[in-house]
Formats: structure tokens, C-alpha cells, sequence
């Protein structure tokens, strides 16, 4: 049987033999050899990837909801046009992820569940409302090339169904960060009313933006041990850094502020200097305390619980039956 | 089964007519039929796609990786690939400068 995870014993510290195989899997892991389902790999291993991989899935799926709430909104045909298909791309992202983790051993069920339950977490930038079409366009810029950043680096990572996904979601990203570009180049170099309705946009969205890469190394307990099982190839400020290089130029060239008075670049050591983000703050929202995160689990409960008699209607198709369809339907 | 447990299919994408179907991934479906039009929304959705296959996962035999040795010669077999001949230089000398 291919692409099945196997469930190991001998994969815990302490287990007879776990030094040599341990030994044996860095070893192959630094070279570059990518690790595949049917693999032995440390328990760690697993259970990390398993919730990174999770909470990637989940941030695709509740993405989607802040920019499809304003596809009915849209100022013009051809950006409900692309907002649509920017939305379909996030639902295909969440279930390519999704079956990416299944191969680790977790049922879709599972996955699901824990995301509506509030148990599984999603990325800090979603649990919050897009308040207005100013928004979008942030959003659309400026955080899918803050995920852009990170994709493209994990990309590279050690686990070979993570990797495959993401490079099929990378190759889409490319048309979401040139229509959130655009979309930021008209309001910014548009009319008074739109100049100023991105700005106000970007005050609001600043501090989630720098927050997204995650805590600072000081601060993220799983950095070390990802980046030496190549998990990850560049740690959380590193990517925050490569962000800022790349995007601050082309924010200052439209003639947009940010609202972080210590925001400048240090010549001296080739970096961005800012305030450090307040990583409490990021921790409660993270947890579900942020202005919209009861909204993103009702939503996702409402279209998981409403949808399932679509499930059902082709699970009874499949088996050949025909069922009456529940009440509810109709 | 439960309700969003279905069997997986992997998908194999034809990109246009004369390539070859290539493995790009897979879906859950309660079908085959099924399976195809999730396969369509997944894989077909922008990329160019003339032609999609869906297998059911159980479908698949595959080698184990612990057998790599099946994989691997114990001496040179250079005899059948072209770098294991000198036949340009040869050839040349005998009058022949086109390509082989």
C-alpha cells in the first residue's frame, strides 16, 4: 500500500534502538533526502509536523473567509472576478494541506473537528475582520507575501507530501500577490479617499503583519528542533527580515507610512530594526480571543454542519442508493 | 464510513495530448465518478489539463525504500548508456563529422 503512515513504536527517546535510528534519520534528513509517509521518523518528527501542517491547512481555510466576505462588495467586475478565484485557490490550498497531514496519520475528521472545536489554531492575521475594501487589498498584498516568504522557504522542508503540496501552492500564490499589488497601487496612488482609506488600512493591519512569522527566536520553543530535522530552513525573525527587505521599499515607494515609530533600516547590520511585537497579545489571539475568531468558527461550523447533506447525497450516490433528502434541504 | 472519511484516489494530470498522465497528488471520494470531479476542482483548476486519471489508493503496488538495492548494479554498465563510447571521435576519424 503506498502513502500510508505507519504508526511506530520504537520512535520515543528512551525507546531500545531509538539513538541509531535517530542517528540514521539526521543523517539522511541533512543531506537532503526528503522523508516520505511510509518512513521511519521520531515521534517528535511527526507530532510537529502534524501540527504545523494543521494549522497551515486551517489558516488556508479561515483565509478564505475574510476576502469572500467581500466578493459581493467588490468595486468592480473584474475584481470579483479575481477575488473568486483567490478564494477558490484558498479552499484547494486547505484540502491539499489537509491530505498532506492525513499522511502522518490524522483523520480529515480529526482535523476538521479540532479546527471547529477551537482546539487546532490558524494563523494570527486571520482573527481579524476586513473592514474595508482598503482592507482586502492588504491583505491581499501584504500578508500573502509575508506567506509567500515562509511557503517558499518550507517548500524545500525534509517531509516530501508537505513539500509537493506546497509547491503546487506556491506556483498559485504568484497570481495572488500580483492581483493584491495591484489592487494596493490603485488605492495608493488613486483618489484622496482612497489614498487615505489604505493608509488607515495599513495602521490597522501593521501590527497582525509583523506578528505573522511567529515569535521572535528568543521566544518560539519548536524553532530549534524544526530547523535541525530541516522542518523549516529559516527561523521566524529570519523571515520577518526578508519580508521587510523585500516589501518596505515598495510600501515607502507608494507613499505609505507604518505606524511604528522605531521602524528604520540599520545600515550598519543589513537589517530592519522595529518594535518588538507584543508576543502575549499573539498568544491571546492565537488562543481565539481575537476581534473575529468566534466569527471564523461559526462560519467554518455553519459550512461544515449545512454541507453535510451534500456529503451524504454522494455517499448514498456512490453506494447506488437513492435517499430523500433531510428536510433541511429544501 | 463516516461522513467525511471517503476513500482516497491518487490523481495523475495530463498536461496536454502526447505527455504522459503525471502523479500530482490525492482526493477523497466516495467514487470513482465522484472522484474525477474533485480531481477536476484540484488539480485542473488552472493549470492547463486535458486529461485526468483517478486510481483508488489500494490499487497501487509499490516498492518498499528499505529495497534500494534492488535498484542498484554491482559493476559498470556503462556498455549501455552512450557515454560508455568513444564512436564520435571514432566515427570522425573516419570521415563522418555529422552528428551521429
Amino acid at each position: 500500500m503506498v502513502q500510508m503512515a505507519r504508526i511506530e513504536t520504537g520512535d520515543r527517546p528512551g525507546d531500545p534502538g531509538y539513538e541509531e535510528r535517530l542517528a540514521a534519520f539526521e543523517a539522511r534528513v541533512v543531506r537532503g533526502d526528503k522523508v516520505e509517509p511510509g518512513d521511519w521518523m521520531p515521534h517528535d518528527y511527526r507530532q510537529q509536523l502534524i501540527r504545523l501542517i494543521h494549522v497551515h491547512a486551517n489558516s488556508e481555510i479561515c483565509g478564505a473567509l475574510p476576502e469572500g466576505g467581500w466578493i459581493p462588495h467588490a468595486p468592480t467586475f473584474q475584481r470579483k472576478l479575481a477575488l473568486c478565484a483567490k478564494v477558490q485557490d484558498e479552499v484547494g490550498h486547505a484540502q491539499l494541506l489537509y491530505r498532506a497531514c492525513e499522511t502522518l496519520g490524522k483523520s480529515r475528521e480529526e482535523l476538521v473537528e479540532d479546527l471547529i472545536s477551537g482546539k487546532a489554531k490558524y494563523s494570527n492575521v486571520f482573527h481579524y475582520h476586513a473592514r474595508t475594501w482598503a482592507d482586502v487589498a492588504i491583505i491581499a498584498w501584504l500578508i500573502d507575501a509575508a506567506a509567500i516568504v515562509n511557503q517558499a522557504m518550507m517548500a524545500e522542508g525534509s517531509y516530501g507530501p508537505y513539500a509537493r503540496a506546497l509547491k503546487r501552492i506556491c506556483y498559485e500564490e504568484a497570481f495572488h500577490l500580483t492581483h493584491g499589488y495591484d489592487m494596493c497601487i490603485t488605492l495608493a496612488t488613486g483618489s484622496p479617499v482612497q489614498r487615505e482609506m489604505i493608509q488607515d488600512a495599513l495602521n490597522r493591519w501593521w501590527t497582525p503583519i509583523m506578528m505573522f512569522h511567529g515569535p521572535g527566536d528568543r521566544e518560539s520553543k519548536h524553532t530549534a528542533q524544526l530547523m535541525r530535522w530541516r522542518v523549516k530552513l529559516k527561523t521566524n525573525d529570519e523571515q520577518r527580515q526578508m519580508f521587510l527587505k523585500k516589501y518596505m521599499p515598495k510600501i515607502l515607494n507608494l507613499g505609505l507610512t507604518v505606524p511604528d515609530p522605531q521602524l528604520r533600516y540599520d545600515e550598519q547590520a543589513r537589517e530592519w530594526r522595529y518594535t518588538e511585537p507584543d508576543w502575549e497579545e499573539f498568544k491571546r489571539v492565537v488562543n481565539g480571543n481575537g476581534p473575529a475568531s468566534a466569527l471564523r468558527l461559526r462560519t467554518r461550523r455553519m459550512a461544515h454542519e449545512e454541507g453535510r447533506w451534500v456529503r451524504e447525497a454522494l455517499t448514498a450516490a456512490a453506494a447506488g442508493r437513492t435517499a430523500p433528502l433531510p428536510a433541511a434541504a429544501n | 464510513m463516516t461522513d467525511t472519511q471517503w476513500p482516497v484516489f491518487e490523481v495523475f494530470h495530463q498536461q496536454a495530448r502526447g505527455e504522459p498522465h503525471v502523479h500530482v497528488g490525492s482526493i477523497h471520494a466516495p467514487d470513482a465518478e465522484t472522484a474525477l470531479v474533485l480531481a477536476k476542482e484540484q488539480f485542473g483548476r488552472r493549470q492547463a489539463c486535458v486529461n485526468l486519471w483517478v486510481v483508488p489508493i489500494g490499487a497501487i503496488s509499490a516498492t518498499s525504500y528499505e529495497d534500494a538495492d534492488i535498484f542498484q548494479h554491482g559493476s559498470d554498465k556503462s556498455y549501455r548508456e552512450a557515454y560508455g563510447y568513444e564512436t564520435t571521435k571514432r566515427a570522425r576519424s573516419i570521415g563522418d563529422t555529422q552528428e551521429i
